[in-house]
């Protein structure tokens, strides 16, 4: 009997059930529609930004001109019209609020509805749970979590950053991009552009032109920041791209630990999201670098849905540092993200976790890069891709050793995990050793879920959908316990919604 | 109300012409224990599935009713949820999830289905600890992912533990007895002694008398070629330890 026979024919996805899918109504200043480079000058001036910074972006914006929108990715999707979006989206009289009480109900409202507490008050005065209590955990203990600070940004500004006086205390500067080129100009002028260049690729050199903001952080040396950072991106305008910029600097012997989280409203129309992340460890410092994804998907015949054409990338600047990023990918339509680590400090150490969930007909193409420069440097990759539905699911990932990266050291596992017989899972990894002192290793397995797990689970009481969750959970367990404590359970959560219908 | 009955029941594979089980027919009270024993083949794990409600079976003929319902028309998590267990006689692996994790969220979807409150976390593992002592079942079992790298005697003690934690109305054991040492086989019976209960039923499938020292049936049946050929009390497996199956089997061929 083949396994695929419980899972009978593969229901589409339902738009419904995309629960993040509603639209916040408010009045929005816009650029006019279209890129050029008054449109660059246009944005540079609302955030009353530096000369250099405008500079930087009309070159990029020069260099982006000149180049060709990559086309080896396994997605497809009709040409994008750069000239029918807009490339900038602010709720009015959102410039510069300077407290909680200045921010528009209404979007105070929205992020509530999403789950994400901005009073700080709240949180404080424990009436309101941040996270939610985390599953059961194999010990039966329960964990509640701890204070998490988060910036929140609605579509091209960050509207409001929470418990930045406490984190001022410890020296951490966490503030929106466009208040960091203000008030830190700097530091961000030392950083900015020295991970992911202004050429670096298409998309790196739309946002660097275009980028409207995102979220700074600076940690001082031998500082351990006291809390989780998050920021969470909202989409809501139409036919707006959303160019978040992050910039995360860990001085020596610093440690952070930060989680973005991603929605948008189901639309008709599919949303371009480009953005850029670049991440600094100095000598023994520390980056821990979470994603949830969950932008819209698109609808089951492939309507709609967000593009996210993201790069990000890790410097490991220094001497024994370490990046881990881990991500959840369970939203887009079409996913291109390959976040990386570039190995320069001797003794430095990246990691990626990933898991990534494609349902309907959502195409994900995405991995990471370990460029091993330095000495002694050793990367780990776990890769769990779960394809359901008509998608398709690809882990593309390089590893590669330079001449003078003696003894390095990587260890890369991709498993893919196939719901049904409508899908597709690949596995494209790119090995290039230049030391012969460099030690690779490359697992990879696909399997499907099996008829006996599922009626397994099915004579315990489970329902068809809850048998998938549990056991998609459970293959992504390695990679779920990766993530801060505090996001683990509504992962889970996310996980089995992203999977509703997947089978018949 | 009979809890269980069977009756006539024909049940072939569904992408052969193969017929397993011919015309079958029992009926189990709530209070009951009945054995059924019978030589490889004859379609006992056939029956359990079907009374589970696993798929790849077509059920020709005959009916089954569950307190006075349609139980073929059930899928297998309405049965669970209704009161139907099966202990696996080969328990399936799933990796990753934690079996403590596992009972839980099979515990709540019944508890859902059934229109109950699910139980608190406290109360769950008041619940878990207890039975898990009962059976001789280490906290390190219940961290460890389901039945992943669990001894075949573990597996058996696993599945008994996710009998007493659910506790269901009709408990099927299919083999649970094999790969039990002596002591665990014990434990086992203990176990499973300490859920027979006035309106719970159970139908316990072994090759062994043995157990049947432990778990004292009221009824045993010899399933021959999908057919029930013999029906007795408990000294018929004394009397099928002795002849073996041929005296039995022979007629039904
Ligand atoms: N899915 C299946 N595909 C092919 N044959 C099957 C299937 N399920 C059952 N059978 C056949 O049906 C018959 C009965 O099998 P079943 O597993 O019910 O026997 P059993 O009485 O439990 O035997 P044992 O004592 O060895 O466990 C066997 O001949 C078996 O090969
Ligand atoms: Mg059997």
């Amino acid at each position: 009997m083949a396994d695929i026979e419980t899972i009978a024919l593969v229901k589409d996805i339902d738009v419904d059930k995309y629960k993040y899918g509603f639209t916040t109504d408010i009045e929005s200043d816009y650029a006019p529609k279209g890129l050029n480079e008054d449109i660059v000058r246009f944005i540079s001036d609302k955030k009353n930004e530096p000369a250099w910074m405008l500079e930087a972006r009309l070159e990029a914006y020069r260099r982006w001109l000149q180049m060709d929108e990559p086309t080896w990715a396994k997605v497809h999707y009709p040409k994008i019209d750069f000239q029918d979006l807009y490339y900038y989206a602010a709720p009015k009289g959102s410039a510069a609020p300077k407290s909680l009480d200045e921010v528009d109900p209404k979007l105070l409202e929205t992020y509530a509805k999403l789950g994400i507490p901005l009073k700080e008050q709240e949180i404080l005065a424990g009436v309101r749970k941040q996270g939610e209590k985390s599953e059961l955990d194999e010990e039966g203990n329960e964990y509640t979590s701890g204070k998490v600070a988060v910036d929140a940004v609605f579509d091209s500004v960050s509207v409001v950053t929470t418990f930045k006086a406490e984190l001022a205390k410890a020296g951490v500067i966490f503030c929106s991009i466009s208040e960091a080129l203000r008030e830190h100009p700097e530091l961000v002028k030392k950083y900015l552009f020295s991970v992911v260049p202004q050429g670096d690729n298409y998309y790196a050199a739309l946002n660097a032109a275009v980028f409207s903001d995102g979220s700074f952080v600076y940690v001082p040396p031998g500082v351990r920041c006291p809390m989780e950072l998050s920021t969470y991106f909202r989409m809501n305008a139409k036919n707006t791209g959303q160019f978040e910029r992050t910039l995360i600097i860990a001085d020596k012997g610093s440690y952070v630990s930060y989680l973005e989280g991603c929605t948008a409203p189901t639309r008709e129309e599919s949303q371009l999201h480009a953005a850029v992340v670049e991440l600094i460890a100095m000598d023994d410092a520390e980056i821990k670098y979470s994603t949830v994804q969950n932008w819209y998907p698109g609808d089951a015949e492939g309507k709609g849905g967000v593009y996210n054409f993201v790069t990000k990338r890790g410097d490991c600047r220094g001497s024994r540092s370490k990046i881990s990023w881990t991500q959840v990918e369970t939203g887009s339509a079409i996913t291109w993200k390959y976040p990386s680590c570039i190995l320069r400090g001797e003794e430095s150490r990246g990691e990626f976790y990933s898991i990534a969930i494609s349902n309907g007909r959502q195409q994900v193409d995405s991995g990471t890069k370990m460029i091993h420069l330095g000495k002694n440097t050793s990367s780990r990759i776990i890769s769990k891709g779960i394809a359901a539905g008509r998608s398709d699911n690809t882990y593309r990932g390089l590893v590669s050793a330079h001449r003078k990266a003696t003894n390095a050291r990587n260890f890369t596992q991709c498993d893919s995990l196939l719901i049904g017989d409508k899908c597709g899972a690949h596995t494209v990894p790119y090995i290039e050793a230049k030391t012969s002192t460099a030690q690779f290793e490359h697992e990879a397995t696909t399997s499907k879920i099996s008829d006996d797990q599922m009626f397994y689970c099915m004579s315990r009481g489970l329902s068809q959908e809850e048998a998938v969750a549990l056991i998609v959970n459970g293959f992504v367990r390695d990679v779920l316990q990766q993530l801060p404590m505090e996001f683990m359970a509504e992962t889970q959560k996310l996980i089995g919604i992203s999977l509703e219908g997947s089978v018949g | 109300m009979t809890l269980l009955n069977i009756d006539n029941l024909h049940v072939k594979l569904e992408d052969e012409d193969r017929d397993i089980i011919r015309g079958l027919s029992l009926t189990v009270n709530p209070g009951e224990v009945h054995a059924i024993m019978g030589p490889n083949g004859s379609g006992k794990s056939t029956l359990s599935y079907v009374l589970a409600g696993r798929e790849g079976y077509e059920v020709t003929e005959g009916s089954v009713t569950f307190k006075g319902e349609d139980l073929l028309e059930m899928s297998p998590d309405e049965r669970a949820a209704k009161g139907v267990f099966l202990a696996f006689q080969y328990p399936i692996e799933i990796p990753g999830v934690a079996t403590m994790q596992f009972l839980k969220v099979a515990l709540n979807a019944q508890r859902k289905a059934r229109g109950e409150k699910e139980l608190s976390t406290p109360d769950f593992m008041r619940l878990v600890k207890d039975r898990a002592a009962k059976l001789n079942v280490s906290q390190d079992m219940l961290k460890r992912p389901v039945n992943v790298g669990f001894s075949g005697g573990e597996k058996k003690r696993a599945e008994i533990l996710q009998m007493a934690v659910l506790e269901p109305s009709l408990c099927i054991l299919d083999e649970t007895d094999s790969g039990l040492d002596i002591d665990a086989l014990r434990v086992v019976a203990d176990g499973v002694n300490a859920l027979r209960s006035p309106d719970r039923g159970m139908i316990v499938i072994t090759h062994y008398q043995r157990l049947l020292d432990y778990i004292v049936p009221d009824f045993v049946h010899v399933l021959s070629k999908g057919r029930i050929v013999k029906s007795g009390d408990k000294s018929l497996a004394l009397e099928l330890e002795e002849k073996g199956y041929a005296e039995f089997t022979q007629d039904a061929a």
